[in-house]
């Protein structure tokens, strides 16, 4: 472990003489509403430009959007600082994106979770109904009531693709279970309310839910919160939130934002940036579910073995999960 | 049937948690106002409550320090709003919005230094919060139907702080009409050269009153943080407090309707939240988007044509100056 580390270390020594010489690198970053440190999507993110910075010995610079006005602002403010490349973290901030890319076409742009077709920008999407699968089958055996849960954030499609993904995975796992669905808004503060998903979370559990799915940044606090209040199981997202509560964490649905942010980093440190579609998905290990030492007990052997099965059958092909934003359906 | 009754009493249930930190927050407001000081800071002082709560709960392990905690911040934060206002005779509202802004931008910057979690407080254990109190025979009387589930999820299984918002409740119907410091109060409100007149000092009396406000909107913001939920979230008041400055004037400045008014707050709220997704016999399953907008539409439908004329203390924001 040591020596991986003095040789990480003489590697980001080297590196940094490398990237004096080769002009300045100076890439920048602007976390979404929910802060970088919302224990979910934009940590996620957080991490992985974090690893850069000790793997390369390059800083970067970043901007946490606290109001939609500032999100245009802070990107064009990093590319006018000579910032390059430029990432923008969420689907909100894709129009904002997209006109500052258009203003500083020699600046490389890219956004995770929203497609900007312009010729410097590198567009990062996931195949999140893959990984929303995976744990819909995990609920659905860990389920003893047949009935699951899915707290959504904001009403969006991108969040209603998480909940059909859980949904079809439930329904593979067992036909009769029966999937409740809430949104807690429609406007952004939906993504911090913890209150308001706490309050949905027992409403479910009244209904009979045992097991819920939190899709929703912030609020998703509150769902893990009620959950383990009422000793009852939930899935938490995109980062792996398992450590959270130990014992009634079932799973963590995995959106490896943090190696897609690396990437982003990694790979224009290298004069290696490619503009264009990105899309990640189990086979490219852009998706998945968290087991740890926190969540092992939870999983019994069968489980494990029903979801690498599922896994296995998705990337082979045999089953194919409908993609909520294909044709904004979810038939399950 | 049976699950119609299950989603009613849990939409109750519900109700009561909601409106909890709403009755609070109208109580603080009616203190302050019917002493003629205009509080649109409840809001303010409620997060910055929730904040201190749940930090002293969290560095002290135990709810009580912190609910203490979130008690001092707020009385501290009225004693500023009182300093300008009654001493100074600055600007009500402006002095109330400067307090709201102040403390949505320290609590989340105090939060990074303090705790390094981007503005959230670290998560408590169980110990340090207020937790649900089962009454005696909420199990056994569970099994009645109707009755039971309601006197075991309704009226039990609340934490302490939801029974002090409702005790408090009476205790201000008590104090507001019925002692002569309620007396003096209302009347500091609507006239208050009468007051000083009669030899009562005004200063001191709407201080006493805005100290008061402090109070109920640090436990207000405690129940937020400790009782509720088990952190401090950025921005977790969610307007919260100006909704309850809406309920009180619902109620025009009294405690019981402004009670009722934070409760039907509540219920819909509640509603909006059991109803998405729920297929209601004969009209199928209703849009999120139309649950959503219930509160809203009803409010306004409630405001123009049940609510009479709210009349305010006629010398409320007006401050108070001795003539020599």
């Amino acid at each position: 472990m040591k020596a991986i580390k003095y040789a990480a270390g003489a590697a980001a020594v080297m590196f940094a003489v490398a990237s004096a010489q080769a002009g300045d690198f100076k890439p920048a970053v602007v976390f979404d509403m929910g802060g970088k440190f919302d224990k979910s999507f934009n940590e996620g993110v957080y991490n992985g430009v974090e690893r850069f910075k000790s793997e390369a010995g390059t800083k970067y610079r970043e901007f946490e959007v606290t109001n939609e006005t500032q999100r245009e602002q802070a990107i064009r403010k990093m590319a006018q600082r000579g910032s390059n490349p430029v990432l923008g973290i969420g689907f909100a901030q894709g129009p904002a994106i997209e006109k500052v890319a258009t203003e500083f076409p020699d600046t490389n742009f890219a956004i995770i979770d929203m497609v900007v077709d312009k010729p410097n920008v590198q567009s990062i999407v996931f195949k999140e109904h893959e990984g929303s699968f995976l744990v819909g089958v995990l609920a659905a055996m860990a389920s003893k009531s047949g009935k699951v849960g899915f707290v959504g954030g904001m009403d969006i499609p991108l969040i209603r693709k998480f909940a059909c993904g859980f949904a079809q995975g439930a329904k593979h796992a067992n036909a009769d279970v029966e999937v409740i669905q809430n949104m807690t808004g429609s406007t952004p503060s939906a993504w911090n309310d913890p209150g308001r998903g706490a309050e949905l979370t027992k409403g479910q559990f009244d209904r009979g839910v045992d097991v819920v799915f939190a899709a929703a940044g912030g609020t998703g606090i509150g769902v893990y919160q009620a959950a383990a209040d009422a000793g009852k199981y939930a899935i938490g997202v995109d980062s792996n939130q398992n450590h959270l509560h130990p014992g009634t964490m079932l799973t963590s649905m995995l959106k490896r934002v943090d190696v897609a942010a690396y990437n982003v980093f990694k790979s224009s440190s290298e004069g290696k940036f490619v503009p264009g579609m990105n899309v990640l998905g189990l086979a490219e290990g852009g998706v998945g579910w968290a087991l740890d030492e926190h969540n092992e007990k939870l999983i019994s052997a069968e489980m494990k073995a029903a979801v690498d099965q599922a896994e296995a059958d998705i990337i082979a092909g045999k089953i194919v999960v409908q993609d909520y934003m294909s044709d904004n359906k979810c038939d399950y | 049937m049976e699950d119609l009754i299950n989603i009613a009493i849990s939409t109750l249930a519900g109700t009561v948690r909601v409106s909890t930190p709403l009755i609070l927050c109208a109580m603080a407001g009616l203190f302050s106002e019917r002493s003629g000081i205009i509080d649109i800071s409840l809001e303010g002082k409620m997060l910055a409550a929730a904040f201190v709560a749940a930090g002293v709960a969290y560095v002290t392990g135990s709810a009580w320090v912190g609910l203490g905690g979130g008690i001092l911040i707020a009385v501290g934060l009225s004693l500023l709003h009182g300093f300008a206002c009654i001493t100074h005779n600055g600007n009500h509202v402006v002095s109330g919005v400067a307090i709201n802004i102040l403390v949505s931008g320290l609590t989340v910057v105090l939060g990074v230094v303090w705790f390094h979690q981007g503005g959230q407080t670290p998560t408590l254990p169980q110990e340090a919060r207020f937790l649900p109190i089962h009454f005696p025979l909420a199990e056994t009387l569970s099994e009645i139907p109707v009755i039971g589930p309601f006197y075991a999820k309704v009226i039990s299984g609340h934490n302490l702080l939801v029974y002090l918002a409702f005790a408090l409740v009476a205790v201000t119907s008590w104090v507001v009409y019925k002692t002569r410091f309620g007396l003096r109060l209302r009347a500091v409100g609507e006239n208050p050269n009468a007051v000083d007149t009669a030899g009562i000092s005004v200063t001191f009396l709407r201080y006493r009153a805005v100290m008061i406000c402090g109070i109920l909107t640090g436990i207000a913001g405690t129940y937020l943080s400790v009782a509720q939920n088990a952190s401090f979230v950025r921005e977790m008041s969610a307007g919260q407090g100006y909704i309850a400055l809406a309920a009180m004037i619902f109620g025009k400045w009294r405690p019981v309707p402004a009670m009722l008014a934070c409760l039907m707050f509540g219920f819909l709220d509640a509603v909006s939240i059991r109803l998405q997704g729920v297929v209601l016999p004969g009209i199928g399953e209703v849009p999120v988007q139309f649950i959503q907008a219930l509160p809203y539409i009803l409010t306004v439908v409630l405001l123009a044509g049940f609510i009479g004329k709210a009349i305010a203390p006629k010398a409320i924001g007006v401050p108070y100056v001795k003539e020599r």
